[in-house]
């Protein structure tokens, strides 16, 4: 993008450059100070560090599975589904309540593999059901809208979602029962991980790699991908575009309502208002990894992830910043703002038609 | 929505027949009739309806909950009735009594669903999972008789409800205007109630209050009547004759002109200066708050409204005017306290404001449109975050924020009251009215239309993009500074939470229902936006969900607001016309109002 500004600016003194060098080096400044304070006052062992690594990458793997809802509206439609956090919301509060009720029958502990794959289905279903009212109530009318509308409409309904739950379910924070067989960890050189993260690294990487096969292998995915590459073209090639986009916030929520179950099981604890934060730091993940690039969408909720777990008490801490802790999440939107004055394009790159990129 | 008023501009291959309803038509308002029947128990198990049943409107009848129920079953009638589309070459499809019979059985259907949510909320209890599906719900559900006779009555009144929408589809254009006019008018009327009885009692007309409110709340039947036909008529005639005035002042000749203005200035003067006192305190404080709103919604329209630059962390620099408002004068502010005076204070608060705007602005200054709103967004929180944080714990207090901010005094008089506070925020207000609308005039005012329009096209055309959405935002960060440092010196005090996202949404929401760009509809935007809510406490619980729902409804209905400006339409239709590009052979112009990169040629 900084490409097109033309020789007339050259002449004359870039502020704007200048000022994003200055952030530039300022933060690579910041990280590196930070880390090497931190590391060289070994307030934390090799194995702490590696903990928190897991940790990161645990969380990460359940941004990954929402950001691919994002990245794959992203890239059929071209806007930011703002209101992605709330249908991932949706899926882990409905899915509270089937817990629940399973528990009480007594099913949730002595059963624990097929409740979690009762729930699991409840919660994208609940998911998938709302991503699809939105496609057809908000979205659909605006397919060929400038960008801003869609994403204005998306933060409407982002906040109806919201608010519509509270109304529906109050504002009382809904638990999860505890699972006891994912209490307990395993050590692994000298790290401890616990069975939950473990849990959710095997089952998104499950989910992963059956959505990437998906995409890349059937009939389906390919109609997803010539969509996305060009809706005029595709439609005259035979593919019915009005199914495809269909299809894609169909997958986008059931990708968001297993996210909704694995964030349930290793948080235990979801309320109206879970969504927004968690939406934002997946559309961070989706951006940082390229937005419209799927498996750009996994790395970058894993670096995103470790991002987070390990920011704070490594630069905040080591920079002096007392209770870095609170500052988890301006760690996640400073990560948004630095790859986008770094690298907008993303670490894989953006997979947009050439008319959007 | 959109659909029933414009016509494509390609011809279709014409059906030479004109569109005739059948059969089928009644399946489809049957569908509309469960569309309406998911809509109106969503309505009444989030408790909409029970809540609202509280507020009399018309006073042994209407109840704002009963309205709110039997809109839907109102809406859905119309939407089953509505004529379909009349493309180029068509003769416009005829409506009759077979529309009407189509809204009737859309209501029927709407009530028919409703007894699904009543017998559950009756035979279960669901109240752990839907909190609001209660036995009193279902008593409202059935209008206060037994079960049977209530559901009964219930699927009749739905069916008339939605006979009645379809019956607006029928009416003659001629009439369909004053009736409507006159019912909306009734219903805000008795909305409005103790906004009327004040205004009533303010003017020393309290005679008038028992002619038309009854004692136990809303309006009274008679008094109904007489706001209807007044109305009615009044519209009627001017829609027969109307009195253009504004055509009649511009044909004055120049001094006479200046007369008029000076007189019109004088009497806006002198009803300005009664406003607040004839109001009284309660009203005075929403109008505060409303002001302080509309500051905002100033601002963030010459961000959005005239650069294009969708801006949804606006509520940061509403924080640091506050909190930079709160450090200078408080006494009780932990590191630093200079302990200004509120009018010194300003000038520095209004810099730092403007600072803070060259800083965000800065960063995001070369990215796309939706990642500009999303990274403004962040930045947004992590202002709300730092204020919160121990980091900045010494300067701003953390959580417990800083307290004992003095009010502001002119010369002797000390401003504390909500009708004292009225002035300055009017007079600020004013102030950044005539500061949009001078800039909107000017060349930075063109400079920001044509990056809005097309900024690749502006940049080629000599428009300098830096200066011009630097400072957008610098102008939008002051004006906010001055609305957070009101707001801090009227509370008195700044607590983090009071600066979070929702803020900067429902500036959002005020600009874009109002109308983008146009100062009128801003002031509009933020009366009915923040002063509605806070006159009808039960709509509180219910006013993000609402909000949100605007949100939606606007971008699909109404994008450029319910008071548009000129300009604004005239993009907006013109992106309109871009949906049938399906038909077209040639791509519409894409008026992208926020990318970087020039368009590729699509071919």
């Amino acid at each position: 993008m900084v490409a097109e500004q033309g020789t007339r600016r050259r002449l004359h003194f870039d502020f704007v450059g200048a000022v994003l060098w200055l952030v530039r080096i300022l933060a690579i400044l910041a990280v590196v100070v930070g880390a090497f304070v931190s590391l060289s006052s070994g307030r934390l062992s090799a194995a702490a560090w590696l903990n928190f690594v897991v940790i990161g990458i645990g969380q990460g793997a359940i941004y990954a599975l929402i950001a691919l809802g994002y990245t794959m509206v992203y890239g059929v439609l071209g806007f930011i589904n703002f209101a992605h956090g709330e249908v991932f919301m949706s899926g882990a509060m409905v899915g509270a309540f089937a817990a629940n009720s399973l528990a009480q029958a007594g099913m949730w502990n002595s059963n624990p593999v097929l409740s979690i794959l009762i729930v699991l289905l409840i919660a994208m279903a609940t998911s998938t059901l709302v991503a699809l009212l939105l496609e057809r109530v908000a979205y659909r009318r605006l397919r060929n809208a400038p960008r801003l509308i869609p994403l204005i409409t998306s933060i409407g309904a982002s906040f109806f979602i919201q608010y519509a739950f509270l109304g529906l379910f109050g504002s009382q924070t809904r638990t999860y029962p505890a699972l006891s067989i994912l209490d307990g960890f395993i050590r692994v050189a000298g790290i401890n991980i616990r069975y939950a993260d473990i849990m959710v690294i095997g089952s998104a990487l499950v989910m992963m790699v059956g959505l990437y096969t998906f995409v890349e292998r059937t009939k389906a995915g390919r109609a997803l991908r010539a969509v996305a590459e060009d809706k005029e073209m595709a439609a005259l090639m035979g593919v019915n575009v009005n199914r495809t986009i269909v299809l894609t916030f169909a997958v986008g929520g059931a990708m968001a309502g297993a996210a909704a179950l694995l964030f349930g099981v290793v948080f235990r604890t979801v309320f109206f208002f879970s969504g927004f934060l968690f939406g934002i730091k997946a559309f961070t993940a989706a951006v940082l990894g390229g937005i419209g690039n799927i498996v750009g969408a996994m790395l970058g909720g894993l670096t995103l992830g470790i991002f987070e777990s390990v920011g704070p008490s490594l630069v905040l801490t080591g920079l002096g910043i007392p209770s870095a802790h609170q500052l988890k999440d301006v760690v996640a939107f400073l990560a948004l703002v630095l790859v986008l004055i770094f690298k907008p394009t993303g670490l894989l790159g953006e997979r947009l038609s050439e008319e959007r990129a | 929505m959109a659909q029933t008023t414009k016509t494509p501009t390609a011809a279709r291959p014409a059906d030479p027949a004109p569109m005739r309803r059948n059969f089928f038509d009644l399946v489809k308002a049957a569908r509309w009739g469960l569309v309406g029947g998911a809509t109106a128990t969503f309505v009444s198990v989030i408790g909409m309806v029970s809540d609202f049943d509280g507020r009399t409107l018309i006073d042994p009848f209407l109840t704002l909950g009963y309205l709110v129920l039997f809109l839907v079953p109102f809406a859905f009638g119309y939407m089953a009735a509505r004529p379909p589309l009349t493309l180029e070459g068509q003769d416009p499809a005829r409506v009759g009594p077979r529309d009407v019979l189509a809204g009737a059985i859309a209501g029927l259907v709407t009530g028919l669903v409703l007894i699904v949510p009543t017998l559950l909320a009756v035979n279960f209890n669901l109240r752990s999972v839907f909190v609001n599906l209660s036995p009193a719900m279902a008593d409202t559900l059935t209008l206060g008789q037994s079960l049977g006779a209530g559901l009964l009555l219930l699927a009749v009144v739905c069916l008339v409800a939605g006979a009645m929408g379809a019956g607006v589809n029928v009416v003659p254009a001629r009439w369909r205007g004053p009736v409507m006019t006159g019912l909306l008018w009734v219903l805000t009327v008795g909305l409005l109630e103790d906004l009327a009885t004040q205004l009533l009692r303010g003017l020393n007309l309290d005679a008038l209050i028992g002619v038309f409110f009854a004692p136990g709340g809303g309006l009274k039947p008679l008094g109904a009547i007489i706001v209807f036909v007044l109305v009615f008529s009044l519209q009627l005639a001017f829609q027969r004759r109307p009195p253009r005035l504004k055509a009649r002042y511009q044909a004055l000749d120049q001094s006479e002109r200046r007369r008029w203005t000076i007189i019109l200035i004088a009497a806006a003067a002198v009803i300005v200066y009664l406003i607040p006192i004839v109001l009284g305190g309660f009203m005075s404080e929403i109008l505060d708050l409303v002001g302080i709103y509309l500051l905002m919604a100033l601002g963030l329209n010459i961000v959005i409204g005239f650069a294009g630059l969708l801006d949804l962390g606006y509520v940061a620099f509403f924080a640091v005017g506050a909190y930079m408002t709160a450090v200078l004068t408080s006494s009780g502010s932990p590191a630093l306290s200079p302990e200004l005076t509120f009018w010194a204070a300003l000038p520095f608060v209004v810099l730092a404001a403007a600072l803070s705007g060259v800083l965000v602005g800065t960063p995001v200054l070369r990215m796309r449109g939706d990642y500009l709103a999303i990274v403004t967004l962040g930045f947004g929180e992590i202002a709300r975050i730092l204020f919160l944080s121990d980091w900045f714990e010494p300067v701003f207090g953390g959580a417990q924020g800083i307290t004992q901010i003095p009010s502001p005094s002119i010369g002797p008089i000390v401003i504390n009251t909500p009708p004292q506070f009225f002035y300055p925020i009017i007079a600020l207000v004013f102030i950044a009215a005539y500061i949009s609308w001078a800039l909107a005039n000017s060349r930075i005012g063109r400079a920001w239309n044509a990056i809005r329009e097309d900024e690749p096209i502006a940049e080629a055309l000599g428009v300098n993009i830096v200066t011009a959405k630097l400072s957008a935002f610098v102008v939008g960060a002051a004006l906010a500074s001055f609305a957070g440092a009101l707001f801090a010196s009227k509370i008195g005090a700044v607590f983090p939470n009071s600066f979070s996202i929702v803020v900067s949404i429902i500036v959002l929401v005020i600009i874009i229902v109002g109308g983008m760009g146009n100062l009128a509809g801003v002031a509009v935007g933020a009366l009915v936006i923040v002063g509605l809510p806070q006159l009808l406490r039960e709509f509180d619980e219910y006013r993000f969900l609402l909000y949100g729902g605007l949100l939606i409804f606007m971008m699909l209905a109404k994008p450029e607001g319910i008071i548009p400006s000129r300009r604004r339409v005239a993009e907006l239709h013109q992106e309109e016309m871009g949906q049938d590009a399906w038909l077209t052979a040639e791509p519409e112009p894409e008026l992208d109002e926020a990318r970087t990169t020039p368009a590729t040629a699509k071919d």
